[in-house]
């Protein structure tokens, strides 16, 4: 997967990382092959944490939405959280959270501004499906969906600062700052190394 | 059915005396212990089964052909089972202060050629420990894996804070660090029942009447911990066993099980020995000992997959929780699962297809 492939690269190695959803660990058994970090997993699901147990990886079963008090201050070079900000309960506690237990913290999230999805709902009128987006409105766990000029606002209210931005498209990716409404027009997903 | 695999229980009598955390000696101590699988010649594939509360040796498979219940981990142990007997060599002794084969109150004080009684040193936790030590090195293991539920656990717990050079991965199961203030009150209404009865006599009643009654109330209390309202509602409910009797017999199914747990506990179980283990689990304190509990973990060098069950009040996951987050903050390798779970403290002795599925995984990683 892309998404992984550009986070994989973002890590430096031999860095300690906190995945957050980490699922069944496929993303953090990347890291651990090729940048040989140290770290651990947190997963809600059972099925999930048996599957990443498997690949040897460290996993903590959690839910995100209880904080990460366990975790002391500026513990890890990086807490990832890849694909899971949209579906938490309630992503600016997760956020804050990261940014106090690691030092750089990375976020991916499917940009719900993409023209794709605007179309989908603009034409079909019903709330927009897309590979990114598979569920129904009833069924789906992505509770808090936001688009990328969104992140920008949430993070310039709480002096986040943005380490690097990087957008991802039909599978190609761009880096650093394009003009705003454009990027926020045609990146289908977001990935941003945010610290404080 | 597969054939019955028979196992005898052997027996292991150190050859020094065991220098207390009471400060007292012990000397002549034999351990009862059992042994599954091969070890191999780098002494590296053992698995160090250390057993709950009333346990023994005998953890997996037959004793004889006409044996009707297998080893109490027989779920766990074995062939292609989690802890697989064709790839480890599975070890279980019985604890210090026990009476089942292992040196405790019940044993013949060498000094008196009478059982020991009261007389016995009062054991801790890491007095079993010491008494394993030998074993294992007897047995000629330099590298293992230790695994344990309940109190058990406890003893995990304390190889790897004791023994950081032996243990390689340390599992804890359906445990704490240390035993709740609720804990410890219900251990003291048990001791108190057996201290009680009429046949106590201080301990020395191995030569007439045991104190029967007070022994079966201790375990009648000790399975009210063992469960969980849930547990109770699914068991029994408020079902009767027949008709209200109007008198204060067994009238309820919860307290017909509870009768007859404890009435066939007395069997099996010496009162004294339970004195002294409960004392044992009530004393345990890493914590305390080394100020926190991650100074305890600090030296270990294990990786620890920590599994607790939802409903288990005794040893609850928030107790859990505390040694995983002290094993992280020391960047300690672990994992920790919680599994769903109706049947309160006994889930670990009952859900063994789940837990199964979890100890492979981390055994495999």
């Amino acid at each position: 997967m892309l998404n992984y492939r550009v986070i994989v690269d973002l890590v430096e190695e031999n860095s300690k990382i906190l995945d957050l959803g980490c699922g069944s660990g496929a993303l953090f058994k990347m890291l651990t092959d090729e940048k040989k970090v140290k770290g651990v997993g947190v997963e809600i699901d059972e099925n999930c944490v048996i599957e990443a147990l498997e690949k040897g990886l460290s996993v903590i079963q959690g839910d995100l939405d209880e904080g990460l008090k366990q975790f002391p201050d500026k513990s890890f070079d990086y807490a990832i959280l890849n694909q899971t900000l949209q579906s938490t309960n309630n992503p600016e506690f997760v956020i804050e959270e990261m940014l106090r237990v690691a030092k750089q913290s990375i976020v991916s999230f499917p940009n719900f501004a993409y023209w794709k999805v605007r179309f989908y709902l603009f034409f079909k009128g019903k709330m927009p499906k897309s590979k990114q987006l598979p569920y129904e409105w009833y069924n789906t766990p992505n509770i808090h969906l936001l688009t990328v000029n969104d992140f920008f606002e949430f993070c310039k209210k709480r002096d986040i600062k943005i380490e690097k931005s990087i957008y991802l498209t039909r599978r190609k990716k761009r880096s650093g700052f394009l003009i705003k409404t454009i990027t926020n027009f045609f990146s289908e997903e977001v990935i941003f190394i945010i610290k404080k | 059915m597969e054939d019955k695999i028979i196992v005898k229980t052997k027996y292991f009598k150190l050859n020094k005396p065991i220098k207390l955390e009471c400060q007292k000696e012990l000397s002549d101590i034999e351990v009862a212990y059992e042994t599954y699988g091969e070890l191999n010649e780098a002494g590296d594939n053992a698995i160090l089964i250390l057993h709950a509360l009333t346990a023994d040796a005998h953890a997996a498979h037959y004793h004889s052909k006409d044996d009707k219940k297998p080893g109490w981990w027989d779920t766990m142990i074995g062939d292609n089972k989690a802890f697989d007997t064709k790839k480890y060599f599975v070890i279980c002794s019985n604890i210090l202060g026990g009476c089942k084969g292992t040196t405790g109150p019940s044993s013949i004080n060498p000094n008196t050629g009478k059982p020991y009684a009261l007389d016995f040193p009062v054991i801790t936790i890491e007095d079993m420990i010491k008494v394993q030590k030998e074993l294992i090195d007897f047995l000629g293991v330099k590298k293992m894996i230790v695994v344990g539920g309940s109190m058990g656990g406890m003893q995990a717990l304390e190889w790897s804070i004791s023994h950081p050079d032996l243990v390689k991965s340390t599992i804890i199961i359906a445990c704490a660090p240390r035993l709740s203030a609720q804990g410890i009150a219900f251990n003291a209404v048990a001791r108190n029942a057996i201290i009680s009865d009429k046949n106590f006599n201080n301990g020395n009643y191995y030569e007439g009447e045991h104190p029967e009654r007070g022994l079966s109330i201790a375990r009648m209390v000790g399975h009210i911990t063992y469960l969980c309202e849930e547990a109770m509602h699914n068991k029994f409910g408020r079902d009767f066993k027949d008709k209200p009797s109007f008198d204060f017999g067994v009238d309820f199914q919860v307290e017909s099980y509870l009768e007859y747990q404890g009435r066939i506990f007395v069997d099996r179980f010496d009162a004294n020995s339970y004195l002294y283990i409960t004392k044992a689990v009530d004393y345990y304190d890493p914590t305390k000992k080394y100020g926190s509990l991650e100074n305890a973990f600090k030296n270990t060098n294990s990786r620890f997959l920590i599994i607790s069950f939802s409903s288990d009040w005794l040893f609850s996951t928030e107790q859990a929780k505390t040694m995983v987050n002290a094993l992280v903050k020391d960047n300690k390798e672990v994992s920790f699962v919680e599994l769903k779970s109706a049947c309160g403290h006994d889930a670990f002795l009952i859900e063994w297809e789940k837990q199964t599925k979890i100890i492979e995984s981390f055994l495999k990683g």
